[in-house]
């Protein structure tokens, strides 16, 4: 009863902010409601039982990604963004079409299911997730993961990098 | 009562019990803090309401309330109300996770209704599985305040402040998280308290010893995290007049600065809990208790005020350097160490 206060409150608050982020004129607003529905996210997968996946969800997207973002805002002073009509026509077309089809496709699978929640294969908590991540079935997944992100940091770092 | 009715009504008071503890101590930080400098500058301090100026925050808290309240022209409505708000609520919800001392049991008084005598009472408001690691969520969510008030104001002298703050707030954080890493694998737990428990039996099992360079790296990213002296460039008056909340006056900048002492608090305690043994002696034979508890993080406060006292500034691109090439290889050296002990005492 109070989880399903609790669930319909928060996936109400993803969904409208994320309606914000895409409503928004203002891009610093997008931005904020953006947090907004990370952070309901994460209040959702606490409450699936899985606390350790909820703080990784703020710390890493809420926390860190969120605040890049909001600093280039600031930094360019991005104040409105401005179309031209017509593309900014075409694109609410495209948008609202692959919205459809998410849509779409959200029902038929729901609908194939039957209304039954999916069982989770695998446990939630944080030793298990550890497990799961550092057993040989995912680690080599997980590290070639970490050394692409490394790449790509190393590449941004000497695209940005001034000739001397 | 049910059991359900009855745990909630604990966790109620509970709340409205730490709420109000840190309130107070908010208040009597703002005060100790200017009459601790003022000594140290061999000046008195507020010394003129009540006995020794004890009652300087009543005086202040009533001055705020009557202030007119300023909200400048070009400023963004929402973000401007808003920026206060985050910044409260992440400050107060970070305490929940922490715990005060030992569990404690309910003496069996006869005005206490039954199910309450002789119950055993956490001192925590939450006791979650990942405690420690919902602490950095959350104090990373407080960023956002500083950067929604820069923003928010249309002040150039905001601005510079917000982006100087999140610019050293994500610098820094990431060194904080680091040298939590190796206290978290001597205790093998997300859990505050049992990262405590990890350190009973005497001083020389504090992961003061044991976590040294950790230690040393938390202590500096925590201050800089909450930007006290020598990390305040976001509000180094000097320059910025006062930074990010240049432009707030009245209730809203009280809660600004609510929001600043709370948050020294939290590093004062994650310190003592993280590094000094939180409640327990450190002295074999003397139990945990409390008041431990409450003796360290008193001296913690002191030691920021006391930093505050004796050191200058930093300047911004040394600030910048110290955080990513002093800070955050110390710490990784460190957790690498951490890890080849953990291992090699497993073995």
């Amino acid at each position: 009863m109070l989880d399903a206060i609790v669930f319909y409150g928060l996936a109400a608050l993803a969904l409208a902010s994320a309606a914000g982020v895409v409503a928004q004129k203002n891009p610093t607003y997008s931005a904020f409601s953006l947090i907004v529905t990370l952070c309901s996210l994460s209040g959702i997968y606490g409450l699936l039982g899985s606390p350790f996946i909820a703080v990784l969800q703020i710390v890493v997207y809420a926390g860190a990604i969120m605040v890049l973002f909001l600093f280039v805002i600031m930094l360019l002073r991005v104040k409105q963004e401005d179309h031209p009509a017509r593309e900014g026509r075409l694109l609410k077309g495209v948008a609202f079409g692959l919205g459809l089809l998410l849509a779409l496709q959200m029902t038929v699978v729901l609908a194939a299911r039957g209304g039954t929640p999916i069982p989770s294969i695998y446990e939630a908590s944080t030793p298990a997730v550890a497990r799961l991540l550092f057993a040989p079935r995912f680690l080599y997944v997980f590290e070639a993961t970490s050394i692409l992100i490394l790449a790509a940091l190393v590449g941004a770092v000497a695209l940005a990098k001034k000739e001397p | 009562m049910t059991p359900a009715l009855q745990e909630l009504f604990i966790a109620v008071v509970k709340i409205l019990v730490i709420f109000s503890v840190l309130l107070g101590l908010f208040s009597l930080m703002t005060y100790l803090e200017r009459r601790v400098l003022a000594f140290m500058q061999f000046r008195l301090g507020p010394n003129r309401t009540g006995p020794w100026g004890i009652l300087q925050p009543v005086a202040d808290g009533i001055k705020l309330f009557f202030k007119e309240e300023v909200m400048p022209e070009g400023a963004d409505r929402i973000a401007f109300v808003g920026a206060p708000i985050v910044a409260i609520v992440t400050a107060f919800t970070a305490i929940a996770v922490i715990p005060y001392g030992p569990p404690f049991r309910l003496p069996s008084l006869g005005f206490l209704p039954e199910w309450l005598r002789g119950r055993e009472v956490s001192l925590q408001i939450a006791d979650l599985s990942v405690g420690i690691l919902f602490i950095f969520a959350v104090t990373a969510l407080g960023v956002y305040a500083i950067v929604m008030a820069g923003w928010a104001a249309n002040n150039k002298f905001s601005l510079i402040g917000g982006l100087r703050s999140s610019a050293q707030m994500f610098s820094y954080e990431l060194a904080l998280g680091l040298s939590w890493v190796g206290v978290i694998m001597l205790a093998g737990s997300f859990k505050v308290a049992d990262i405590v428990n990890a350190q009973a039996g005497g001083f020389w099992m504090w992961n003061l010893v044991w976590q040294f360079p950790a230690f040393v790296v938390y202590l500096i990213a925590g201050t800089a995290e909450v930007s006290r002296i020598p990390f305040d460039l976001p509000e180094g008056e000097t320059e910025l007049v006062a930074g990010f909340h240049t432009e707030y006056s009245s209730m809203k900048f009280a809660l600004i600065q609510m929001a600043e002492y709370v948050n020294m608090i939290t590093v004062g305690v994650l310190v003592t809990h993280l590094f000094l043994g939180g409640w327990h002696s450190g002295v074999p034979g003397l139990p945990p208790s409390f008041v431990w508890f409450a003796a360290k993080v008193g001296f913690m406060l002191f030691f920021f005020v006391w930093l505050r006292g004796t050191l200058p500034r930093f300047r911004y691109d040394q600030l910048m350097h110290f955080g990513w090439k002093v800070l955050i290889p110390v710490a990784t050296l460190n957790i690498v160490l951490t890890a080849a002990l953990v291992t090699w005492a497993h073995r």
